[in-house]
């Protein structure tokens, strides 16, 4: 019996790693260090969203009170620096592109940003941001190696610079082929590719705490939690064996 | 205190009920860890209703709100996101205590003689389980609820003749819409928690009728008069029980098994916390990825998979190539584990006394239900495909073989008393 037990055990464990690697874009992912707690991080993230994505991108579900509180952002200041469309503090995170007019000018409508972390992951996200290539094939003249035929712009080319595909030449089964290795810019942008790959980092940040902004009060409450069940059953365990003490 | 005791047993069977059912309940004293998992579903059953009521409160069963709503209720709500996670996980957690709940009604012969009706009770719970889990699924109108469920209703298409009024009757329309919304919600905060709480209560009659099985599979009701008053157990038993039986190897239900089911909770608890606190999501098996996207008619996503749960069946279901004969193999898939008190007809309970070669195909059988439940998650390919089928084979062998070898198997010898 305990044999079969075990079985069980292996293969559903053996099963469950398996699973987990399932599916994914066809360019290997960078790992995004994201980090809740670098609130100055999640600010300069906030400030690129507002900037730069909310033009097309709602965050429908996410208040700016509660992103101002949680990022510790004074409510004056967020107001005056990060609203820009005359909405009361405690307003929704939301623009006036109607999902007709991005159909006219980008051919779908701009999804909404609050839960992409949670769909797409942060691996994804910053990986995406950091993938536009200048392709004059498309009709904005970039593509995207993680998401190809994308169908928005590279808002942050100014950011950036014009990114070009780069490849290498590689010795692949004794024929000369060439590899993507990546992107390099052209250096046009204002910021150093460090400082882009930090920003994006920033950016992905912020939206990883849109995805679930009640993270950080969830594992803390959790760890209470945890402290509790421990003192419980551990006093249930011994008033378990006290009573079991004669059942023979 | 006894005064109102009183008063209210002369008007109900209040301090009876009890004996009979909790304080003077005899139930075999060699339990092992397999037998907690009823009350664990008894646990999350509750927690089920209970969170349930309160995201009531707050979700709006609509097309255009419900998504909404449920982001509503995940950051605006106080505590909202513990309600809404503690209602998720319970969902999968119910389907983890009940598939070990079943297994351990399988290792030890508990749906046999005399207790075919407890597990026919059973697997209407697990048959009315599976469709309110489906019905709640498609409540967060994300893309995975709307897809998923686009899939499920689509089978009852393959029906010959109905089929497709069939599915447009369960729809309330051409395709899942808001119409969908409505009838599944109401469905599943009322119609089929109602039928779930009737079944569980008549699943316990049942088992309090004829009393519970236990890991040696033998009865701990002996013939009246014919055990000497020494071995009898120092418990007082409700004359119910002692009046037909003498009753052996027994110990109350209260104290000795609430005792031992709180310690038990103590531990489920720290896994059900564990995943509620900080792995909701559990990698994307309890709450699908896509399912944070709002439900999106004119986009349908690369890869529909149903949640964990229900992936055996599905797996079997795609391993047939007409779709027909997948819904009905899937169906009996199901069918089968309801005729098990008569597939099984060895005059041997427990595997502790039955035959190697059942306790190969017992092996195989969980094997078969694990490997397709991983399947099912797969996208097909011709790998997969073949897979599928062995174990689609192997799963359905079990209860075949079983009906077989069962009649005339060799069996060890089993003890007269539970000795421990």
């Amino acid at each position: 019996m305990k044999t079969l037990f075990r079985t069980c055990i292996l293969a559903a464990a053996s099963l469950w790693s398996v699973a987990v690697l399932a599916a994914g874009p066809n360019i290997p992912l960078d790992e995004a260090k994201v980090d809740l707690h670098d609130k100055a991080s999640l600010q300069r993230g906030a400030q690129l969203f507002m900037n730069y994505c909310l033009g097309c991108h709602q965050m429908q579900y996410q208040r700016y009170n509660r992103t101002f509180n949680d990022l510790e952002i004074p409510l004056e200041l967020g107001v005056e620096n990060l609203q820009f469309t005359g909405e009361k503090v405690g307003d929704r995170i939301t623009n006036n592109m109607s999902a007709d007019m991005a159909g006219n000018w980008f051919g779908t409508a701009a999804p909404d940003l609050t839960l992409v972390s949670r769909v797409r992951g942060a691996d994804w996200l910053y990986t995406y941001f950091r993938a536009f290539y200048a392709d004059d094939s498309r009709p904005f003249g970039v593509n995207n190696a993680v998401f190809p035929n994308v169908g928005m712009p590279h808002v942050l080319q100014e950011l950036q610079g014009v990114p070009r595909k780069t490849y290498e030449s590689r010795m692949i089964d004794g024929e000369m082929q060439d590899v993507y290795v990546g992107i390099k810019t052209d250096g046009s942008g204002t910021m150093s590719p460090d400082e882009y790959d930090q920003a994006m980092l920033d950016l992905t940040n912020f939206l990883v705490y849109t995805g679930e902004p009640m993270l950080l009060q969830q594992r803390r409450l959790g760890w209470y939690v945890f402290g509790f069940l421990f003192v419980f059953t551990v006093f249930a365990w011994l008033l378990k064996r006290e009573f079991f003490r004669d059942i023979k | 205190m006894g005064k109102l005791v009183d008063w209210i047993d002369e008007r109900i069977p209040m301090s009876k009920t009890m004996k009979i059912h909790v304080t003077e309940y005899p139930a075999p004293k060699n339990f092992n860890v397999w037998y907690i998992f009823g009350s664990l579903a008894m646990l999350v059953l509750v927690n089920q209703i209970l969170t349930g009521i309160w995201l009531t409160m707050n979700y709006v069963p609509t097309a255009d709100g419900a998504f909404r709503s449920v982001e509503y209720i995940m950051r605006d709500v106080e505590f909202g996101w513990l309600l809404r996670y503690m209602h998720s996980t319970g969902a999968s957690a119910f389907f983890v205590v009940v598939y070990l709940h079943m297994f351990r009604g399988m290792m030890y012969g508990s749906y046999q003689k005399p207790r075919e009706l407890i597990w026919i009770f059973g697997m209407l719970i697990f048959l009315v389980l599976m469709a309110e889990a489906f019905m709640g699924y498609l409540l967060p109108w994300g893309q995975m609820s709307y897809w998923g469920a686009q899939v499920i209703i689509s089978l009852f298409g393959a029906i010959p003749w109905i089929g497709d009024d069939l599915t447009l009757w369960i729809r309330g329309d051409y395709v899942i819409s808001g119409a969908t919304l409505n009838r599944f919600f109401a469905l599943h905060v009322i119609a089929l928690p109602l039928v779930l709480v009737i079944l569980v209560f008549l699943h316990i009659v049942a088992l309090h009728e004829v009393g519970s099985n236990n890991p040696e599979g033998i009865s701990i009701k002996k013939k009246k008069n014919s055990v000497p008053d020494e071995e009898k157990p120092k418990f007082k038993f409700h004359h119910r029980f002692t009046s037909k039986y003498d009753i052996v190897d027994a110990i109350p239900f209260y104290p000795y098994y609430v005792v031992k089911d709180i310690f038990w909770v103590g531990i489920f608890l720290f896994f059900f916390s564990y995943v509620i606190f900080f792995n909701p999501a559990m990698g994307g098996f309890f709450l699908e990825p896509p399912n944070f996207e709002a439900a999106n008619p004119l986009k349908t996503p690369e890869h529909i998979a149903p949640v964990w749960y229900f992936t055996p069946f599905y797996a079997i279901l795609r391993a047939v190539p007409d779709k027909l004969m997948g819904v009905l193999l899937m169906f009996g898939a199901i069918v089968f584990l309801f005729l098990l008190p008569w597939l099984d007809r060895s005059k041997v309970r427990s595997i502790r006394y039955r035959s190697t070669f059942h306790k190969v195909n017992l092996t195989v059988f969980v094997i078969s239900f694990i490997v397709l439940g991983y399947l099912g998650v797969k996208p097909v390919t011709e790998v997969y495909t073949f897979l599928a089928r062995l174990f689609t084979f192997l799963y359905f062998a079990f209860f075949i073989l079983l009906w077989f070898y069962s009649k005339n198997e060799k069996t060890k010898p089993v003890p007269e008393r539970i000795t421990k």
